[in-house]
């Protein structure tokens, strides 16, 4: 490939924290993204799954830049996003767009659906007549498999599929080249989270779209991913082939997440082996040193609180930052 | 053609019967926004609309009436020149004040000024409020800190105090007291609007607005502005009858409206003297500003309850 | 097996400013000890509203007929005093999100032991002291020092625990268990999952297990009662349920459900949008999600009824008849 599409290498997104201090605060960062490092390709699905807290929504929207980064750079065909000013950045989002977890609340309620439809064309169309813009708002709804006639409702007249539905063709009205998509189903019904999964699907097809879909449903990750990366306190734990990271996941972490997702079978889910993780996330705010796992890690040595683990290949198309994944 | 390609209601409409989607079809061309919701609310919350109504018909009446009133407010009948009951003959209707002024004319003419008293210094308020509030929540930081210290200060400076030496350095003027009042109501209008522009700024619609290229002017007038018109037209008209009562009270001790020149306040302040020898003076002043403040909270109560649900 | 509680022909409806809404209607359930029901339903399937009228918990709008009864006792027809002594006491809930369930401003020990001075009578000191077991059985690591806490200190997880304990307290007969593991990560999830496992076998209660998640359900419940739009409209065992489900509607959504043990090519779906409660389509509610709906449907509601392998499904489809 001769430009590279999407390049984030060493991204960190530290929020600070006020955590003590009277009059003069005194803050700590959080590090809600830590040196994360991947390549998306035209037309690919990377998945990326964690618990919540792993700064996996942060990452997609540091991404975008809507989030500033506080360190590192994400290369967008060939420029880096993190270097460009607002005007700039407002230009580049014309083929970024983003498709929100709560459908309802990331749709204005004052506006109708043809309206929140239309906005991207308002700002990056304006020669565009407004019977232009009208057909091609219906033409997506229609795509999306939303009514036409409905163009004129507000999103409270709409089920939660729907104003996903809504908040899709929104995104995907400039035929954006890359959407990252943030737990784009998992505030609707298990029936309308599979329409709402395939017609991601199918839009990525026709459009040759590039999706980066983060979601903390495994399964569902795994039937439209190619690629899967796993977050934990903002580190990358692992990033595989869909087939290699199901089939033969390395990192502790990952067994324990695939190991702990429920299967609707039962005799399968009665008689599967857990692997139990004990206790909690650890504070964001104040890390484990070494590796970041290591406190829930049953694996866990000496050498684990001492230094962090890099990313290394553990295989054809998967990569893993452990000290022990061989054992 | 994929599985959903074929939902959105598109899968009972090979039915014969008349479905659930079939039925609203004619209904949803047009779109119901929120505003028709709430307004669709109000009209079902009896209170609010008999009071909307009662506070019309008295706006209208103190404004069209004074023209079919025989006797002015500032006119003394020197054949009375004192406070006389109800008459026909005369053409004072209600009687006469203590000065034999007709005091119809005159509580016609205070309503006016109370209405209007109401209605500029909240329009002061609202102006400089939602200015105000929407540009700290929205701009945040050092901006934020700024304004909203001086809002801080301004509180803490007493009221009265403010008015008194404001009536003292200017001179007792009809329109200062109008931005008097006005510029001690914007305080709390800012900090609501401030309040609801922090909250609006984090909702996931704002940042879909960014990423669809808005501009900073463009999300405030397009996304923040509307969203916060709905608390700010209740505190509207909760502050209206606030400002009616204080211009009444400021009146009542002295400090309002010239005479002869009045007001429900300065007429109540008068009637008050009296109210041994004619109480007629003291209570019909009263119930009219009563009734008027009555209605606003009524109304304002109802547009809460009207507006609210699906901000929740 | 016994049952302990019984609902019977429950109807749940509120008033609401759009007109009134039926939320559950014309279900009858009934649990054993020892016993876990899996209730399962898509959101607004009325499946927390049904248990919620049975802890007297409704909403100020809401209101409830027909009968539920604990060991005898109409828990519908109880006055608050009844119930009071009955909620906590020998039927407990366990909610979706324990930080709006727990008081923000009092220590854990304290909610923990007010419930069984409340209701057994107990002094200040027994009552720690039975917290403070009842944490250690719920393995909340260093329970001592976790009873003068506040809620907010502990971790989703935790305070999760903690719920659970707090509904254990005066070991009830009947736990009811509303999404526990909604709000949950999937580690976290996992955690309770089992914990609530235990419970199961070793207190001998019967549980309620409210959720959307059927994996949840494949892994706890006995029996499992699917709901739809207000109404229960297939019930049998788990194994029976999840090997060959006879309502459309639970094929339907297993087939939807994607799955981590196999690879799928196309998920299948459910198409059209879940049902508005205020206008209910005719005949049977599902109609017009359904692959097999004909005539009948449309006029007709279908009754739960037996099917000849032991289930009970509300629908008139049958495959075997469609396939001659």
């Amino acid at each position: 490939m001769s430009d590279p599409f999407l390049q984030v290498r060493d991204l960190k997104v530290h929020f600070p924290v006020r955590t003590g201090g009277v009059l003069v605060g005194q803050y700590t960062p959080l590090k809600a993204v830590d040196g994360v490092t991947f390549d998306l390709n035209p037309g690919e699905t990377l998945g990326v799954v964690g618990e919540s807290g792993c700064g996996k929504s942060t990452l997609g929207r540091a991404v975008l830049q809507l989030i500033g980064a506080t360190d590192g750079f994400v290369s967008w065909l060939g420029t880096d996003l993190t270097s460009l000013n607002k005007k700039e950045l407002i230009a580049a989002r014309e083929n970024l767009q983003i498709v929100f977890q709560d459908p309802l609340a990331s749709l204005d309620p004052r506006m109708t659906a043809g309206d929140i439809i239309d906005e991207p064309l308002r700002n990056y169309r304006p020669t565009l007549t407004k019977a232009d813009r009208r057909k091609m708002v219906e033409e997506m709804m229609e795509r999306v498999g939303l009514l036409p006639r409905m163009i004129n409702r507000y999103p409270h007249e709409f089920s939660g599929g729907q104003c996903q539905r809504i908040g899709i063709a929104r995104a995907m009205i400039l035929r954006p080249k890359l959407v990252i998509c943030d737990e784009p189903v998992s505030a609707l019904d298990v029936s309308i989270q599979a329409q709402v999964v395939n017609l991601l699907m199918d839009l990525q097809r026709d459009f040759g779209l590039a999706l980066l879909f983060i979601s903390h449903d495994l399964a569902i990750v795994r039937h439209i991913s190619h690629r899967v990366l796993v977050l934990y306190l903002g580190k990358v734990m692992e990033l595989a082939d869909k087939s290699a990271l199901y089939a033969t996941p390395r990192h502790p972490y990952t067994q324990a997440l695939l190991s702990a997702v429920p299967i609707p079978d039962p005799t399968k889910e009665r008689n599967k082996d857990r692997i139990l993780l004990t206790g909690d996330l650890p504070s964001p705010l104040n890390p484990p040193s070494g590796c970041v796992f290591r406190t829930r890690c049953p694996r866990a040595t000496s050498v684990c609180a001492e230094t962090a683990p890099v990313l290394e290949s553990a295989g054809e198309g998967q990569e893993v930052a452990c000290h022990h994944w061989r054992d | 053609m994929s599985d959903a390609h074929m939902s959105e209601g598109r899968s009972g409409a090979n039915l014969s019967v008349p479905n659930a989607d079939a039925l609203d079809k004619a209904a949803d061309v047009e779109g119901r926004s929120l505003w028709q919701d709430a307004f669709r609310r109000l009209q079902t919350n009896r209170a609010a609309m008999v009071s909307a109504i009662v506070l019309i018909v008295m706006a209208f009446v103190c404004f069209v009436g004074p023209v079919l009133v025989p006797w002015s407010y500032e006119e003394i009948d020197w054949d009375i020149l004192e406070a006389a009951p109800p008459n026909f003959d005369t053409g004072h209707y209600l009687g006469t004040d203590s000065l034999g002024r007709d005091l119809l004319a005159r509580i016609l003419q205070g309503g006016q000024v109370s209405f209007l008293v109401g209605i500029l210094a909240t329009s002061v308020a609202l102006v400089v409020g939602v200015t105000v509030g929407a540009t700290a929540g929205f701009m945040g930081g050092r901006v934020d800190q700024i304004l909203m210290r001086f809002v801080d200060v301004m509180y803490a400076v007493p009221l009265m105090f403010f008015i008194i030496i404001l009536m003292v350095v200017f001179g007792r003027n009809f329109y200062l007291m109008f931005l008097a009042i006005g510029f001690v109501e914007w305080l709390t209008m800012s900090r609501i609007v401030r309040g609801q522009t922090l909250t609006l700024k984090n909702k996931e619609f704002i940042e879909a607005a960014r990423a669809s290229g808005g501009s900073t002017a463009g999300i405030i007038a397009r996304h923040i502005i509307p969203n916060v018109l709905g608390v700010v037209i209740v505190y509207v008209t909760l502050t209206i009858p606030q400002v009616i009562l204080l211009e009444s009270f400021l009146s009542f001790l002295g400090l309002g409206v010239q005479p002869p020149m009045t007001s429900w306040g300065a007429l109540i302040a008068e009637g008050a003297q009296e109210m041994e020898i004619t109480p007629r003076t003291l209570i019909l002043p009263a119930v009219c500003l009563s009734t008027t403040l009555f209605c606003f909270n009524f109304l304002g109560d109802g547009l809460r309850d009207a507006l609210d649900p699906k901000d929740r | 097996m016994t049952s302990v509680l019984e609902i019977e022909n429950l109807s749940v409806s509120f008033t609401t400013p759009d007109g009134d809404v039926e939320a559950v209607t014309d279900v009858s359930l009934s649990v054993g000890a020892g016993e876990c029901l899996g209730l399962v339903g898509e959101s607004g399937s009325g499946k927390s509203q049904t248990f919620m009228a049975a802890m007297g918990l409704l909403a100020e709008n809401g209101t409830a007929s027909g009968h539920i009864r604990l060991d005898g006792i109409d828990l519908l027809s109880a006055d608050e005093k009844k119930l009071n002594t009955v909620r906590g006491d020998r039927i407990a809930m366990i909610f979706q999100d324990p930080m709006t369930s727990l008081t923000p401003h009092m220590k854990v020990g304290r909610q923990l032991a007010e419930v069984i001075i409340e209701h057994q009578g107990v002094d200040k000191e027994t009552g720690r002291r039975r917290a403070l077991d009842m944490l250690d059985r719920v393995h909340i690591p260093e329970a001592e020092r976790r009873l003068d806490m506040y809620p907010h200190e502990l971790s989703g997880g935790l305070r999760q625990r903690v719920m659970i304990a707090m509904a254990l307290m005066c070991e009830p007969e009947v736990i009811i268990a509303d999404e526990p593991t909604t709000a949950l990560d999937v580690t976290v999830q996992a955690q309770i999952l089992d914990l609530l496992m235990e419970v199961k076998v070793n207190l001998g209660a019967a549980i309620v297990l409210i959720t959307h998640d059927l994996g949840v359900i494949a892994g706890l419940a006995d029996r499992v009662a699917v709901m739809y739009a207000g109404r229960i409209v297939e019930q049998g065992s788990v194994a029976d349920t999840f090997a060959s489900p006879v309502h459309p509607y639970t094929q339907g959504l297993l087939a939807c459900t994607p799955r981590l043990d196999v690879e799928t090519e196309a998920l299948e779906t459910i198409s059209g949008q879940p049902p508005n409660l205020q206008s209910l389509p005719t005949g049977c509610s599902f109609h017009p999600r359904c692959p097999h709906v004909f005539e009948r449907c449309q006029a007709e509601r279908p009754l739960l009824e037996r099917t000849p392998s032991g289930q009970s499904k509300a629908c008139f489809f049958n495959a075997a008849e469609a396939a001659e």
